[in-house]
């Protein structure tokens, strides 16, 4: 047995560890490394729906960000208080001046009108393919950005919506990240998700099966819209502070390239993809500021980070185009299984991980034998051969 | 009457300088386009390359302009085929997604180049005297360096069509953009085709990054990206793949953003960028291949 088949080994490193990450976060939610985590929770949120539409359904949609902006506006727009509303957005209905719901509840008609959006640009927009698909939802982009920058008696133009009261704690979060995890989970593992990989995988194929193509892409680009419009409620609560600038075309790529880095089939891309891309910034920050290596001062280097991280996906792209986690669903299909929980009750399952930790070093130092030792040979047998082409020649 | 007469004449030639410098742009996008089926985003990054080329030698050194000129068309290409190099030629068998992706890479990788040498604030960018002069036809005012973008758009654009149209690496790169495969099978080199459109894309990138320049005054390291963009929309405008219809596309977009920023109501005039974008996606839905496009599967 090895130990990525272990459900106990499972259960430490994607439940347990993270469950108590959580924890000490929520305890410290004012803190700025709960800050980072919260945003690594939106991210995943983004990354795993933008997967739906670009890793699952085949087509390749630029723009999330737009979808955010929408879902964050709205959802503002719902929770802010009479009087801010008054004094930055002047030009609001009496309804919605003097409207001023829960944040849960919010957030989902965020969603809505997301998802709203996305079926009105979705019928026309959704008949390209490839890349005039990918223009089209930038030019999406754009066309929201200028709504939002100059409808000012809607969204306080250019200046942005500020002062959103902090509703986004850990726990809303990563209920929302769970939970929309667990709803992609579900959907591609039935017969609507697999209707969709039949599409991205041959689409004349998936039609004289009787998948109704149109009915496919709107669907799951409305999904993905809407899970795009809570996790930019979220974002926007979190900051406090949001305008159109924001949620821009880099904001869109950078959705895209963690998408690609974890690999855009698998929800489990997304997580490890968003991992990586909200805390390797962080490490690669100090760059930004100047620091001391090996005695050298470094110059302030702006934009080092965003460097370094176009130059890794350029050579995940060409080493490995499918992505970090590839196909590989590890993380979701271990976090929803019943399989997961159940074996922190059974005494079998510890005595098989600790034979397992037992024997790792012996493992290790084996496999590692074997292999130079096959290398050993390969190499005898390249010098045999040189040495037989020397005499031949 | 007459004053909305030349109120009009004067958006419309705005429009056609802003074309010109659209079509000298689209005309880049469109050669490597046309052979590789790859939107290339850097393409507006490599154009940025080019004016800071010329603003560093320019300030820094005293060159004269045409100096700096052409070491910066020859950066703007050395950059050109790293990317080709580095970050396409390894990708050539992947799908257009992928390739695309790549491009986006390329791009944010220059963006961020650019913003640590040359810190992210703007810097004025002023031609010379001669350049900016200017001669009034009329109600018409066109400074020097609008007349001379108007004729180098034209003279490229019939220099381009005469090589594709008539010379062997011509024939090549029509054969290229056909069929690649069966190109390939004929015994033509692929990769010096795809290096000559980024030579002559990247040469062309640096020239209108010039011209853009002195329309825009001030540059920044991110001023390439969105008039990248809008060139694609021009190339596609015009039919994409065709040099006269990149021409033709840079022209139309040019002169109908102008005229929707002159003409509609001032509310409305910010919608410029917007406004493009729109007109994009309503022109692939009627007619996918563009005003002077050919018939080219797999758009729509």
């Amino acid at each position: 047995m090895r130990l990525r088949d272990s459900n106990l080994f499972k259960f430490f490193i994607f439940v347990l560890i993270p469950l108590i990450v959580l924890i000490i976060c929520g305890m410290n939610s004012t803190n700025y490394y709960a800050g980072l985590v919260h945003l690594f929770g939106i991210n995943i949120i983004l990354v795993a729906s933008l997967n739906l539409v670009n890793g699952f359904s085949g087509m390749f949609s630029m723009g999330h960000a737009a979808f955010m902006a929408i879902g964050a506006y709205a959802s503002a727009l719902l929770t802010l208080e009479t009087n801010q509303k008054m004094t930055s957005m002047s030009g609001l209905p009496e309804w919605l001046m003097n409207l001023t719901l829960p944040f849960p509840i919010a957030l989902l008609i965020g969603g809505f009108i997301a998802s709203f959006c996305a079926l009105i640009v979705g019928f026309p927009v959704l008949r390209f393919k490839g890349h005039y698909l990918a223009v089209a939802t930038i030019g999406f982009i754009v066309i929201v950005r200028a709504v939002l920058d100059n409808e000012d008696q809607w969204t306080n133009g250019a200046r942005g919506v500020t002062g959103l009261p902090n509703y986004a704690s850990t726990w809303i979060i990563f209920a929302s990240a769970i939970l929309c995890l667990f709803i992609l989970h579900r959907l591609l593992n039935s017969a609507y998700g697999r209707s969709l990989i039949a599409m991205r995988d041959d689409y004349v194929a998936a039609q004289t099966l009787g998948i109704n193509l149109t009915v496919c892409k709107i669907s799951s680009f409305c999904i993905s819209a809407f899970m795009a419009g809570v996790a930019g409620g979220l974002w926007g609560h979190m900051q406090s502070v949001i305008s159109g600038k924001f949620f821009y075309i880099e904001a869109s790529f950078k959705i895209v390239e963690t998408s690609i880095i974890g690999g855009m089939a698998s929800l489990s891309g997304a997580i490890v993809g968003s991992l990586i891309m909200t805390f390797i910034p962080e490490l690669l920050a100090p760059l930004e500021t100047g620091i001391t290596v090996f005695g050298i001062q470094l110059p302030e280097l702006y934009g080092a980070s965003n460097l370094i991280l176009a130059a890794l996906l350029i050579l995940i792209i060409i080493y490995r185009r499918q992505g970090i986690m590839g196909y590989n669903e590890i993380i979701t299909d271990s976090l929803f299984s019943i399989k997961t929980y159940t074996s922190i009750l059974k005494k079998s399952e510890y005595i098989n991980l600790y034979t397992i930790l037992i024997n790792m070093p012996k493992k290790l130092i084996s496999t590692f034998a074997a292999a130079s030792k096959t290398d050993a040979v390969k190499n005898k047998k390249r010098k045999e051969r040189r040495s037989k082409n020397e005499k031949n020649s | 009457m007459m004053d909305a007469l030349t109120y009009f004449l004067s958006q419309f030639v705005n429009g056609v300088k802003l074309g010109s410098v659209y079509a000298m742009v689209a005309i880049g996008y469109s050669m490597v386009y046309g052979i590789l089926r790859l939107i290339n985003f850097a393409h507006g990054d490599i154009m940025t390359v080019g004016v800071y080329t010329i603003l560093v030698l320019t300030t820094a050194f005293g060159m004269p302009l045409w100096v700096t000129v052409i070491i910066s068309v020859i950066i703007a290409v050395f950059v050109g085929l790293s990317a080709e190099r580095f970050a396409y030629r390894p990708l050539r068998s992947a799908g257009e997604e992928t390739t695309l992706v790549s491009s986006l890479a390329v791009s944010i990788f220059l963006q961020n180049l650019l913003v640590m040498i040359f810190s992210p604030q703007r810097k004025a960018f002023l031609l010379s005297e001669q350049l900016t002069e200017l001669h009034s036809f009329g109600t018409i005012r066109l400074s020097t360096m609008n007349i001379i973008t108007f004729i180098t758009v034209i003279i490229v654009l019939l220099i381009l069509s005469h090589m594709i149209k008539n010379t062997r690496i011509g024939m090549a790169m029509r054969a290229c953009s056909d069929n690649m495969n069966a190109a390939k099978l004929m015994g033509i080199n692929i990769t010096s085709v795809i290096v000559t459109a980024f030579i002559i894309g990247s040469a062309l990138a640096a020239l209108s990054g010039l011209m853009l320049a002195g329309e825009y005054k001030t540059i920044d390291p991110l001023m390439g990206f969105v008039p990248g963009l809008k060139a694609f929309c021009a190339a596609v405008l015009g039919g994409i793949g065709s040099l006269s219809g990149a021409v033709l596309g840079g022209f139309v977009l040019g002169i109908a953003e102008m005229l929707f920023a002159g003409l509609m109501p001032t509310e409305f005039t910010a919608y410029r960028d917007a406004f493009v974008f729109a007109l994009l996606i309503l022109v692939l839905l009627i007619r996918p291949n563009g005003i002077l496009g050919t018939k080219d599967g797999g758009r729509s």
